[in-house]
C-alpha cells in the first residue's frame, strides 16, 4: 500500500512537472511561430464565435433563475429591492467567470482536444516536427493565446444576459421595480468585482485550454487504448481534468479575493 | 566510393520499445542523389528505422551522420531537417487544409517569402504533380493516388535534397503499386534529391532503386546493387525475395495432398 502511495505521488509529481513543461514550451514558442496573428485570429472565432450561442442562452436561463430563486428567498424578508445586488455579484463574482469556463471546456475544449488527438494518431504532429515546424507554436499557442482574450470577453457577455435575465423575472415577471433592480446592480458592483471576475475568466481559460491541449497533444500516450479509443479517452480526461480544474482554481482564486 | 558521397551515415544504429530490441545495430550508407530501398519483411523495424533518421523517434544509441555530421548535434539536425522531406504511410495530410494550404504550409511556417511568392511556389509544386486542378479540393476529397502525389507534392515544395520515404505503397493494389514507385523515381530524377524508401515491394523496389538493404531481425543482412540482390543465394536474401516461390510451392502441397473434389 505504501509503494502504491509512493508510486501514485510520484507520478502527480512527473504528470505536473511534465505539464508545466509542456505548458512554459507552449508560451515560449510564440517567437518561433509565423503568421501568428492569422492563427490567434481563427481561434478566437473557434473558441468565441462558435460557442456565443451556447453562452448567451445559459447566461439568460442562469439570469432567470437566479432571479427566480432570489426573489422568493428575498421577499421572506421583504428585501425584494436587493434582487438586482444578488443576482449582478452571483454573476460577476462566481456564475459567469465558472460557468461560461465550464461551457467553453464542453464545446471548444473538447472539440480541441480531440482534433489534436486525431492529429497526434494520423501523424500530423509528426510531419509538422519533420518540416521544422513547431508544433506547439503552430497548434497549442494560438490557444493559448485566444484563450486569454476570449475566456474573460465570453464572461461579460455573460453576464450581461444574466443581468438583463435576472431583470426579466424579477422586474418583468414578479414585479420589482426595474429602477430598484439596475440601481441595486450599480450600487454593488465594484471595480474589485470585475478585476476578480476577468482575472477568474482568463486563468480559467489558460488552465482549460492547457489541459484539453495536453491531454490531446498526448494521447498517444495512453497505454490502456490506442487509435479512436485513445483519442475519445482523452478528450473525456481533458473535459473532465478541465472541469475539476476551473472549480479547484474557483475556490483558490475566491479565497484570495475574499 | 568516398566518404562523401555518401548524404547518410547510419552507424550502430539501436532503438527498443520497453525491453524489446527493434533495431539492434543497423549500418547503412546512402549514396548521393540515389533510390536507396530499405527491403525487409514486417515488423522488422523498416519504419522505426526511418523515423530514427527523421528525427521522429530518438535512437537508443548509434549515430547517424548527415554529409558528414553527427545529427547529435543540434545544429547538423536542424540543418537537416531543413534540407529532408519525411512522407509518410498514411501522408500526415493536413484533412482542414485544402491541398494548396497543405502545400503551402511548410513555406509558411519555415520560411520568410512573401505571401504571393509562396502561393507561385505551391501551385507550381501542385502543377509539377498534376495536382493544380485540385488546389481548392480538401484531402479527404482525393483518391488515395492524389493523396499520395499531394503528400509529394508538399515534400518537395522546400526543395529538399534528401527525402525519406515510409511504406509510400502500403495498402495500395499492384497497378497503383507500381504508379507509387513510377512517381518516386520520375520525381527524383526530375528534382535531384536522393531517396530512401522503406517498404516491402520487392519487385518494384528493385525496379527503380540504385541500391537496396535488406532490414532483417533488426539489422541490415544485405545491401548492394538490385541487380546482385536479385542473383543473391544468401539465405535471407532468398527466403524473403523468393517468398512468392515458397508460395506457390506450399499450394502446390497443399493441394496434391488435398486435391479439388469437383
Amino acid at each position: 500500500m505504501v509503494r502504491q502511495l509512493g508510486q501514485t505521488t510520484l507520478g502527480i509529481v512527473r504528470d505536473t512537472g511534465d505539464f508545466t513543461l509542456f505548458c512554459g514550451r507552449a508560451f515560449l514558442s510564440v517567437s518561433k511561430t509565423r503568421r501568428l496573428p492569422r492563427r490567434i485570429l481563427r481561434a478566437v472565432y473557434e473558441q468565441g464565435a462558435v460557442c456565443l450561442p451556447v453562452i448567451a442562452i445559459v447566461g439568460v436561463f442562469t439570469g432567470l433563475v437566479l432571479g427566480l430563486q432570489g426573489y422568493h428567498v428575498l421577499s421572506r424578508f421583504g428585501s425584494e429591492g436587493l434582487l438586482g445586488t444578488l443576482v449582478s455579484l452571483s454573476l460577476v463574482r462566481e456564475m459567469a467567470p465558472v460557468l461560461a469556463a465550464l461551457m467553453l471546456v464542453g464545446q471548444a475544449g473538447s472539440a480541441f482536444a480531440a482534433e489534436l488527438g486525431i492529429q497526434r494518431n494520423t501523424e500530423q504532429i509528426a510531419a509538422l516536427e519533420t518540416m521544422g515546424v513547431n508544433s506547439l507554436g503552430y497548434l497549442v499557442a494560438p490557444r493559448l493565446i485566444a484563450a486569454l482574450l476570449v475566456f474573460p470577453a465570453q464572461a461579460a457577455l455573460f453576464v450581461v444576459l444574466g443581468l438583463w435575465g435576472g431583470s426579466l423575472s424579477g422586474s418583468v415577471l414578479l414585479g420589482v421595480d426595474s429602477g430598484v433592480y439596475w440601481s441595486a446592480v450599480e450600487r454593488a458592483v465594484e471595480f474589485r468585482d470585475l478585476r476578480e471576475c476577468f482575472l477568474k475568466a482568463a486563468s480559467f481559460g489558460v488552465l482549460s485550454t492547457a489541459i484539453c491541449a495536453y491531454m490531446g497533444y498526448h494521447a498517444d500516450r495512453n497505454t490502456s487504448s490506442a487509435g479512436a479509443r485513445a483519442v475519445s479517452a482523452s478528450t473525456t480526461r481533458a473535459v473532465v481534468f478541465s472541469s475539476v480544474t476551473v472549480l479547484v482554481a474557483d475556490y483558490i482564486i475566491s479565497s484570495f479575493f475574499i | 566510393m568516398t566518404t562523401t558521397d555518401f548524404v547518410l551515415e547510419v552507424e550502430g544504429l539501436e532503438k527498443g520499445f520497453d525491453g524489446n530490441a527493434v533495431l539492434k545495430g543497423v549500418n547503412l550508407r546512402v549514396p548521393r542523389g540515389s533510390i536507396f530501398s530499405v527491403l525487409g519483411p514486417s515488423g522488422t523495424g523498416k519504419s522505426v528505422l526511418l523515423k530514427c533518421i527523421g528525427n521522429i523517434l530518438v535512437p537508443d544509441s548509434g549515430s547517424i551522420v548527415f554529409e558528414g555530421r553527427p545529427l547529435r548535434d543540434p545544429a547538423a539536425r536542424e540543418d537537416f531537417r531543413k534540407r529532408c522531406s519525411f512522407l509518410f504511410q498514411g501522408n500526415a495530410l493536413f484533412d482542414s487544409l485544402t491541398a494548396l494550404e497543405n502545400v503551402a504550409l511548410p513555406l509558411e511556417q519555415t520560411t520568410s517569402l512573401g505571401k504571393v511568392e509562396i502561393f507561385k511556389r505551391s501551385l507550381k509544386a501542385l502543377h509539377q504533380l498534376e495536382m493544380k486542378d485540385f488546389a481548392d479540393r480538401y484531402p479527404g476529397r482525393l483518391s488515395g493516388g492524389m493523396q499520395k502525389r499531394l503528400a509529394l507534392a508538399r515534400a518537395i515544395v522546400t526543395q529538399p535534397e534528401i527525402v525519406l520515404f515510409d511504406e509510400p505503397t502500403a495498402g495500395l493494389d499492384p497497378l497503383r503499386r507500381n504508379a507509387v514507385f513510377s512517381m518516386i523515381a520520375k520525381y527524383q530524377r526530375r528534382f535531384r534529391f536522393t531517396a530512401l524508401v522503406v517498404t516491402h515491394d520487392v519487385p518494384e523496389a528493385l525496379a527503380v532503386s540504385d541500391h537496396v538493404a535488406l532490414l532483417n531481425q533488426g539489422r541490415i543482412a544485405y545491401e548492394g546493387t538490385p541487380t546482385a540482390f536479385a542473383a543473391s543465394s544468401e539465405s535471407g536474401v532468398t527466403l524473403f525475395r523468393d517468398s512468392v516461390e515458397a508460395l506457390h510451392q506450399n499450394l502446390a502441397a497443399i493441394r496434391s495432398e488435398h486435391p479439388a473434389t469437383s
